[in-house]
């Protein structure tokens, strides 16, 4: 082995043997340094004779380049071990919980009122909103409701002590979303009175009533979903199609079974109860009833500012928060009401 | 209405299961609510006759019985009851026989073999009476099973009707229907005029025709009150859910639940003079068979004689002049009261009659002869009697009109969606008993004196899909006109809302909408909210004008579940009289969007500190809600709120809502530790957003200053940066508050308060001098205006 020989193999090993930076750049200057020894020998070139010259001088770039090759070799080393225990200093423990703010939630009858309204919306529904504290008009005359009706007793509905002390019989608490499909047919024959024909009415009506009842599964205050469809051609057979349809929707189940049996509303003609049936779960096979609907009854559509002969349309109202229960396996009715935050936080 | 199914098919009898009349009548509309075997079950039990009864050599109370059950050779039974006696017909469990709760084997009592029971009515299951065996009809076919022999596997049948299903409150009108729905035969029972054996009467006068139209009386005299009720009317009436009282009123049940005419009878020896249906005197009193004394309103018809009140015309009989085993000879009512003349008077009361249930829906108005006829026949046939002549009374202008009702087969078609062939449509009106003429555009239909139902052409549409079957009617998607709906972005939805304040961690919750009067004094300082006049209890009597207090209340309940850290929500409405509001006009009903947090401002958790929720961290959600636009806050007092810790919510000048800590005083009251931080808006005001704006973005850099002022400590944040806002020139970009500080360094009475400006202009960049002189002017007026002085 040649001298330069050597001298690359004690540089190499001296490179390797160096475990912090520092010292590498020491035996870096030994060897490339102004001083080093391969610049020493660079340097002494000049006093060969001019025949060995080049070949000696070849000989010493060669060694550099392979002492320069091992220096670089073994800072990359260096580097990759330095970042690697980094790395290792660093390392988080992943499975600890993210850090902040939770999330709040929404009321389960308020999930489905919202997945009512985006159901109905997709065939071109509108929603809309009427007062709670109603007309008595509004509530039950408009609605064909006959005035000795049971509904109208103080033992069904919510009346008001009038400033006097005395009950103030016109106004109550509504006791369905009905009276919104008076405000709705009024509003809409009003603004298109003065055309030869008018636009359809769609429209749902969602929000809180008010019965005298109170137990296991009635509540004094609960929700309801009202639909009201004008036109002039609306039938019953429509009346069949869009409910059967929202019910699947809803329910997220096309093999939901749905009958209309015929029942009576002062409000509707024909007037139907709807029942559904799972076809699995809990309640599978069981008829529950879901629903009231029916034709808008012609006295009906002509407190609306209807002309019946024209304009046919069907209605429906419906329990948001029995559906809740079915569609989540809620079993009392009252928990909607309780403000108890471990039930409504599964609701997130 | 609650009645047998076999005596239902003794009126008409369709080859269907049980359970597919029930099916078949529910999707009719008369919605069957229960059904239910009139028996327990069980077998090998049939009609005995105790041919001796002889001591028992080993106990005093047992008797030995031979027992004939039909064949060849009597049976030795040991008895232990009291009324067993020869000749006597008993139900008789043979030896195999299973009876709830027992097996009846061969057996040794005190060393005699007995070969079956003898049984009492709960032995069977049939009723509580235990009281000795159950003793049977003298002509029942001895051998004869007893489930056979007593009908027992009769099914009891309850129907939901709805309530304009009156012709529906009898036997006969559920088989009217079912055979229009089937084409089974209507096998109705044949009534014949019984004739006069005597010819007393009594006078009608009807002085309030509007509230009888027409009254039928009869007098029977010499009847036998004691007369026993017959097993079969005893059974029919009971399985009706009637109880059995005597004879003379069980017939008055039994003809109402089979033709469903209410009928009547008093003792006709209390009576004096003609009988009135007439309206009371002022202040007329009477007392009622159920021991009611009741002052009937000026509306209220009352059946009398010529001294006093009998009964309560169409709702219940007085207490006075009811039979009673001794009456002797009966004075038979049958009426016909109009719906609108009975509706609501026994509700007015308190209580609802047999009577009064089918007055008020609708009776048959030409259904009163036929009935007293057939009381009279049921009778004479059991208890005897010399009937008078029926005197029958009619107001014929006050009885219902029944006109024809047209009904158009394209009509029908329009609203049902389907087309029936017209000859269907006639045989489905027909089948209902309606007078059916075809016009040329349909028929002319005439409703019968039984349905009070049919008053428009949509309530024959409605009959008409009835017996064709909704379930027969197609289920189609609507084909309608398509228009866009409007989704403006520049509005908001309350949903949309929701989802923001849950995001932001709270719960949403319902509240009713009735809270107690504390509430509204407290969180809403109303010492006069909207009372209810019948709550449905005494502490949820008042209507919230705030949505406070329900969800101090839900905070409340939920610290009593040990929840720490509750945030909670509600979007509702609130109510207070004004007398300019509407649509109600009295009543203005504002939506409302509320918030309580309580509790920590994070979820407990190992990386951030557990501090309390405290005003600003719920600004911040309120703010968020507001954002794109930012409301101002201005220190305000609200009953409910600490009053220096509270804030009016103001949106271009008009207060829109509040935010504060709970007063310490109602934290102390509700025992809740540490004070919540609330807010409370206007809906209305939310729901409307502005649309964003493009401003030019400019390509020059920007310069930050920062200038931290020192103030007098009561000087408040917002005027401050209004005023140094307002003096900006335009490359002044943004001035935000970074940084609040007192203590060391500063007097007792003083804070700092530190900007960060930014400056930028989007034509150029900017010099030092400007920025210099921009910082300088600040400080200056803030100086001038605030007593500010630049922080060393």
């Amino acid at each position: 082995m040649n001298k330069l020989d050597e001298l690359v193999a004690s540089a190499t090993s001296e490179f390797f043997a160096a475990t912090e930076p520092a010292k590498l750049e020491d035996a870096k200057a030994r060897y490339l340094g102004k001083d080093g020894m391969l610049t020493a020998m660079l340097k002494g070139l000049g006093k060969l004779p001019a025949e060995e010259r080049k070949s000696a001088g070849a000989e010493i770039n060669s060694a550099k380049e392979r002492v320069e090759s091992a220096l670089a070799t073994r800072r990359d080393a260096l580097r990759n071990a330095q970042l690697a225990t980094q790395l290792a200093t660093e390392a988080l423990d992943v499975t600890l919980p993210g850090r902040g703010r939770s999330r709040g939630s929404l009321h389960p009858v308020i999930i489905s009122l919202d997945r009512i309204e985006q159901l109905f919306r997709s065939i071109g529904f509108d929603v809309a909103d009427g007062p709670e504290i109603e007309t008595d008009w509004h509530n039950f005359t408009a609605l064909n409701t006959p005035e000795n009706h049971p509904a109208r007793s103080m033992h069904d509905t919510f009346y008001l002590q009038g400033e006097d002390g005395k009950v103030q019989d016109d106004v109550l608490l509504r006791t369905h979303t009905s009276p919104v499909q008076i405000r709705s047919m009024l509003a809409h024959t009003e603004r298109y009175k003065h055309q030869a024909s008018m636009p359809e009415l769609r429209v749902i009506c969602p929000g809180r009533v008010y019965r005298v009842d109170s137990d296991a599964t009635h509540s004094p205050m609960f929700h309801q979903v009202e639909g009201l469809w004008v036109g002039e051609h609306v039938s019953f057979a429509d009346l069949k199609g869009v409910v059967a349809d929202f019910l699947r929707r809803f329910f997220e189940s096309e093999d939901l079974k749905v009958r209309f049996r015929p029942s009576f509303f002062p409000f509707t003609e024909p007037s139907a109860e709807i029942d559904v049936a799972f076809m699995s779960g809990a309640l599978e096979g069981r008829w529950l009833e879901i629903a009231g609907c029916g034709m808008v009854h012609p006295n009906v559509l002509r407190f609306g500012g209807f002309d019946p002969e024209k304009y046919t349309g069907f209605a429906f109202g419906m329990g948001p928060d029995r559906l809740t229960m079915l569609r989540y396996g809620i079993n009392d009715l009252r928990l909607f009401f309780e403000g108890d935050l471990r039930f409504l936080k599964q609701f997130n | 209405m609650q009645f047998s199914e076999s005596w239902l098919r003794s009126l008409c009898n369709p080859s269907l299961s049980s359970e597919e009349l029930c099916h078949l009548l529910t999707m009719a509309g008369l919605e069957v609510e229960e059904r239910r075997p009139a028996s327990a079950d069980f077998s090998n039990v049939v009609v005995a006759e105790v041919l001796s009864v002889e001591k028992h050599p080993d106990a005093d109370k047992l008797k030995l019985c031979a027992v004939d059950v039909g064949e060849s050779s009597p049976l030795q039974i040991v008895c232990g009851a009291p009324n067993v006696s020869v000749g006597m017909k008993v139900p008789c469990a043979r030896v195999g026989a299973k009876l709830p709760g027992i097996d009846i084997k061969r057996a040794k009592v005190r060393g005699i073999e007995s070969f079956g029971m003898l049984c009492s009515a709960r032995e069977l299951g049939l009723s509580d009476d235990h009281g000795g065996l159950l003793p049977l009809a003298a002509d029942a076919p001895v051998g004869e099973d007893i489930r056979r022999h007593l009908d027992l596997d009769d099914q009891l049948i309850t129907l939901k009707l709805t309530p304009n299903r009156a012709d529906c409150l009898s036997l006969l009108g559920i088989a009217r229907e079912l055979s229009a729905l089937t084409g089974a035969p209507l096998l109705a029972p044949e009534i014949q005029p019984v004739a006069a054996g005597v010819a007393d009467t009594r006078q009608v006068v009807l002085d309030a025709p509007a509230s009888c139209s027409r009254y039928c009386g009869r007098i029977i005299r010499g009847v036998n009150a004691g007369a026993p009720t017959p097993e079969w009317m005893k059974r029919r009436i009971e399985r009706s859910g009637i109880r059995s009282i005597s004879f003379l009123v069980d017939v008055t049940n039994y003809v109402m639940l089979e033709l469903g005419q209410p009928l009547h009878a008093f003792d006709d020896a209390e009576l004096s003079g003609a009988i009135h249906v007439r309206l009371p005197k002022a202040g007329e009193k009477l007392l009622l068979l159920n021991e009611q004394t009741v002052t009937p309103s000026a509306d209220t018809a009352l059946i009398a004689d010529d001294e006093k009140p009998l009964a309560m015309a169409g709702v219940m009989g007085g207490e006075h002049s009811g039979i009673t085993d001794s009456t002797r000879d009966l004075f038979l009512e049958s009426a016909f009261f109009p719906p609108a003349a009975i509706a609501g008077k026994a509700r007015a009361f308190g209580f609802s009659s047999d009577a009064s249930h089918r007055y008020e829906r609708g009776v048959d108005f030409e259904l009163q002869r036929l009935a007293i006829e057939r009381a009279t026949q049921l009778i004479l046939d059991t208890c005897g009697g010399k009937p008078g002549p029926v005197m029958e009374t009619v107001a014929a202008d006050h009885l219902p009109q029944r006109r024809p009702v047209q009904l158009r087969s394209a009509r029908a078609a329009k609203v049902l969606g389907i087309a029936l062939p017209e000859a269907r449509i006639e045989a489905m009106l027909r089948g209902l008993g309606l007078q059916v003429e075809k016009t040329s555009e349909g028929f002319s239909v005439t409703p019968p004196s039984f349905r009070f139902d049919i008053e428009i052409e949509e309530d024959l549409i409605e009959e008409i899909a009835r017996i064709h079957g909704y379930d027969n009617i197609p289920s189609q998607p609507p084909v309608a006109r398509m228009a866009m709906m409007p989704a403006t972005e520049s509005s908001r939805s309350p949903m949309s809302l929701r989802r923001l304040v849950a995001e932001r961690d709270y719960h949403e919750v319902v509240t009713f909408s009735f809270v107690e009067a504390a509430w509204e004094a407290d969180f809403a300082g109303n010492a006069a909210p909207i009372v209810l006049a019948n709550p449905i209890a005494s502490q949820i009597g008042v209507m919230r004008s705030s949505l406070i207090g329900g969800l101090v209340g839900t905070l409340v309940a939920n610290r009593k579940r040990q929840m720490e850290r509750v945030r909670v929500f509600e979007l509702g409405r609130c109510f207070y009289r004004d007398a300019a509001a509407g649509p109600v006009s009295g009543f203005c009903q504002p939506l409302r969007l509320a918030g309580l947090a309580a509790g920590p401002a994070l979820p407990e958790q190992w990386g951030a500190p557990t501090t309390r929720a405290d005003f600003y961290d719920i600004k911040a959600d309120v703010e968020a809600l507001f954002a794109p636009r930012q409301p101002e806050f201005i220190k305000a007092e609200h009953p409910a709120l600490h009053p220096g810790r509270c804030a009016s919510i103001s949106l271009d000048g008009r207060s829109v809502g509040v935010i504060g800590e709970l007063h310490p005083r109602w934290v102390q009251k509700y025992e809740l530790g540490n004070a919540p931080v609330i807010f409370e808006l206007e809906l209305v005001d939310f729901l409307t957003a502005s649309l964003p704006r493009y401003a030019e973005v400019s390509r020059y850099p920007a310069v930050t200053r920062d200038l931290a002022l020192v103030l007098p400590q009561s000087q408040a944040l917002a005027p401050l940066l209004a005023a140094l806002r307002g003096a900006s020139p335009n490359i002044v970009r943004d001035i935000a508050l970074f940084d609040l500080y007192q203590g060391k360094g500063l007097r007792e009475n003083e804070k700092s308060l530190a900007f960060r400006i930014v400056m930028q202009d989007t034509q150029r960049t900017l010099e030092d001098a400007e920025v210099e002189a921009v910082i300088a002017g600040l400080l200056a007026i803030a100086a001038r205006d605030f007593g500010a002085s630049l922080r060393a």
